[in-house]
């Protein structure tokens, strides 16, 4: 049994299935670090993900065409994003509790929908491997890192975007003003609150595209297909420390965690009852890593402050 | 830590107008601005429910009616949806308790699993104990367990720095997963098909139905006798006192001497406790009498740990406000189950209201500040350099 898993073919593929898995957490916690770096928790992550899996879904299923589900994906994520910036940002509302309230609405609607519009299960065809040439031939490299779909490779290549537009950008500039000292940053003449609104609306559509990406991934959408993934996500980005790279370590350790549990269970090694401990493993992990890295790195100073021009 | 360096240092000293607790505190705002916000967020709540009840294709005026009907029609369907009242009340009052004290507890999923884990194991155990014993032992496991699933949070944030929200998520999925370990092997039932369910639990540890003849029975009595209780040790005990004045201003109270970081843990404990009860209660007072995680965790615990947060916010962080709160919530709940049989509009749907409901009724609470300036101002009191609660309380965030 354990002499399975110490093999070379299994320890390549569980790596490369850990990429795939890492997939959906990175786009939605690159999404999420940024409206973070602005001062905006977004709990509601959960909930924008099944949304948007449930739309790509829905939309791969009566349509056939995956760029439209992917579309379509990015689009109710955008529109979440319009809604939770009016709520936390034009209405000031407090930031976790709201977030809250979308998670449910999330649940609630997708389920309410899929019950309705789909009833049965009905799965659709997974996205398309795409072999990179020459790079997926190299032995072993090639199947970790070259034999994905095109999410895959767009969710990392969104890792160095994301770092040039904080870092190396003005509106960068602005969002990071505006999650540690918004009213300097106002002074100075930076739109809090379009500043905020912008980082919403990019983060909640990246969680949208999260949620294709899973739906896709998986082929199938049920109630609560995200199970947890966008929670994850949040705390992935306290894990990197807000900053784009290590978020992705943080989705890569994720996705190599899950795949080996996964591994394990197709194996044989685990099975039933021990399979349901395992799965605690990712939700352990996340309360030791928070534990660790809580007291050293300091978070965006503003982070779910709403600003009020009038009180500051 | 950086919550709290958001709390202004000059914030209103009344004790009725601030903190976090405060901020949610419709009742303690004049009554008539108090009420009329939170009444529009319900409305225009219901409104977007419509909406989707016409994209359903249902009048929703029918589909309200049958809501209405299936919660509060008849008194079989008074008794269902105080049932269904229970575990929103008690994860409710905890929920007020932690809120108060600065914490957000978004953990009573799992701290509801953990009281009926440890309730059950209990009554599982001593099976042959007199009733009168074994019925107040099961609580107390229950309050016992969920304490310490709350606590573990509670102790990360005070000591660790850890963010209680994420933490409190995280403990939600180990309990689940950690009670789906149980039922498919120390606790399954024995020679039963595999159906993820414990043995049916000793007839000396189910809770007595109340007379009259519906499925009544005493946990709906005990959920309330501890909003009771949560409110007394809130507001009538220096103990309540203090907790929220950490969640008001955990600077000022440290410098007055408190001990923070303790009444965060305090904080957590209780508020876990409350939902560990119910918990015990769900296991106790169901007509099955034993733990099923069949369906998934959230099938066994309803959800009440998120829809608990609805109720408490809804009742202004108040445990006795919180009461019609959750009779509200729990009548959505059985009315629901109404709208499913009789319009075909999935349950589901009530979930989706209660996200609407709570982003309704935390959007408005800063129209309220203004509503509620208007009102001093028109009545000619001085007004008061109000720094909003809302933008830097506790309430607002993590870390």
């Amino acid at each position: 049994m354990w002499s399975d898993f110490f093999t070379v073919s299994v320890f390549v593929a569980t790596l490369a299935s850990g990429i795939r898995l890492a997939t959906p957490f990175l786009l939605a916690a690159l999404g999420e670090a940024v409206g973070q770096r602005s001062g905006v928790l977004n709990l509601g992550v959960e909930g924008v993900m099944l949304i948007g899996a449930f739309a790509a879904y829905f939309t791969k299923l009566k349509t056939e065409s995956t760029v439209l589900a992917v579309l379509v994906a990015l689009g109710v994520g955008a529109v979440m994003g319009l809604i939770y910036a009016f709520v936390t940002v034009i209405m000031q509302a407090a930031q976790g509790i709201s977030g809250i309230g979308i998670y449910l609405f999330g649940l609630g609607f997708t389920d309410l929908l899929f019950q309705k519009q789909v009833g049965t299960p009905q799965p659709i065809p997974k996205l398309a491997k795409v072999e990179i040439p020459l790079l997926s031939d190299i032995p072993w490299i090639g199947e970790i890192f070259f034999q994905h779909n095109l999410l895959v490779y767009l969710a990392f290549l969104l890792v160095p975007v994301a770092w040039f537009m904080i870092n190396k950008t003005t509106f960068g500039l602005n969002i990071r003003a505006v999650g540690e000292t918004p009213e300097a940053a106002d002074t100075l003449g930076v739109s809090v609150n379009l500043t905020r609104t912008f980082t919403i609306v990019i983060g909640n559509t990246m969680a949208g595209l999260a949620g294709a990406a899973l739906a896709l991934e998986v082929g199938i959408f049920q109630q609560n297909l995200t199970a947890g993934q966008g929670f994850i996500a949040i705390a992935l980005v306290y894990f990197g420390a807000w900053r784009p790279v290590g978020v992705m370590s943080g989705a890569l350790l994720f996705g190599i965690v899950s795949a080996t549990v996964l591994t394990l269970k197709t194996l044989g090694i685990v099975e039933g009852a021990a399979s349901s401990l395992l799965a605690m493993a990712p939700a352990i992990l996340t309360i030791v890593v928070l534990v660790v890295v809580s007291r050293r790195i300091a978070a965006p100073a503003a982070l779910t402050r709403p600003f009020d021009r009038a009180a500051s | 830590m950086t919550t709290t360096e958001a709390v202004h240092e000059d914030a209103p000293s009344d004790p009725d107008s601030g903190g976090v607790g405060g901020s949610f505190a419709f009742a303690a705002v004049k009554p008539l601005a108090g009420l009329v916000v939170p009444v529009c967020a319900v409305a225009a709540a219901l409104a977007v429910g419509s909406v989707m009840l016409l994209a359903l294709g249902t009048n929703p005026l029918r589909g309200y009616a049958a809501l209405i009907d299936g919660a509060f029609g008849g008194w079989d369907a008074l008794a269902d949806t105080s049932i269904k009242a229970m575990p929103l009340l008690l994860v409710g009052v905890g929920i007020c308790i932690a809120f108060r004290a600065g914490v957000i507890n978004i953990g009573g999923e799992g701290q509801i699993i953990a009281g009926a884990i440890l309730s059950t194991s209990l009554a599982l155990t001593i099976p042959d104990t007199p009733r009168i014993i074994l019925v107040p032992l099961v609580l107390i496991a229950g309050a016992v367990g969920g304490g310490i699933w709350g606590t573990i949070p509670g102790a990360l944030k005070a000591y660790a720095g850890v963010s209680e929200i994420l933490a409190t998520i995280m403990m939600n999925i180990i309990a689940a997963q950690f009670l789906s370990f149980l039922l498919q092997d120390l606790l399954i039932e024995e020679g039963a098909i595999k159906i993820q369910q414990t043995e049916r639990v000793d007839a000396n540890s189910h809770l007595p139905l109340l007379p009259g003849g519906t499925r009544l029975h005493l946990g709906v009595l005990i959920a309330i006798l501890v909003a009771v209780l949560g409110y007394l040790l809130l507001f009538r005990t220096s103990l309540g006192m203090r907790l929220r004045s950490v969640g008001h201003n955990p600077h000022a109270s440290k410098y007055a001497g408190m001990a923070v970081n303790r009444s965060i843990v305090q904080a957590m404990a209780f508020s876990g406790a409350c939902a560990g009860v119910a918990g015990a209660i769900l296991v106790f007072g169901s007509e099955s009498h034993r733990l099923i995680g069949e369906g998934g965790a959230s099938a066994f615990t309803q959800s009440a740990g998120f829809n608990g947060i609805v109720a408490a916010l809804f009742g202004a962080l108040h445990p006795l406000w919180t009461i019609p709160a959750s009779f509200f919530f729990g009548g959505m709940l059985t009315g629901g189950i109404q709208l499913q049989q009789e319009l075909q509009v999935p349950a589901a749907l009530i979930v989706a209201l209660n996200g609407v409901v709570v982003i309704f009724v935390v959007g408005s609470l800063k129209l309220r500040t203004r509503v509620n300036r208007w009102v001093e101002r028109h009545e000619g009191a001085p007004v008061q350099p109000h720094k909003d609660v809302v933008d830097g309380g506790v309430m607002s965030g993590v870390e």
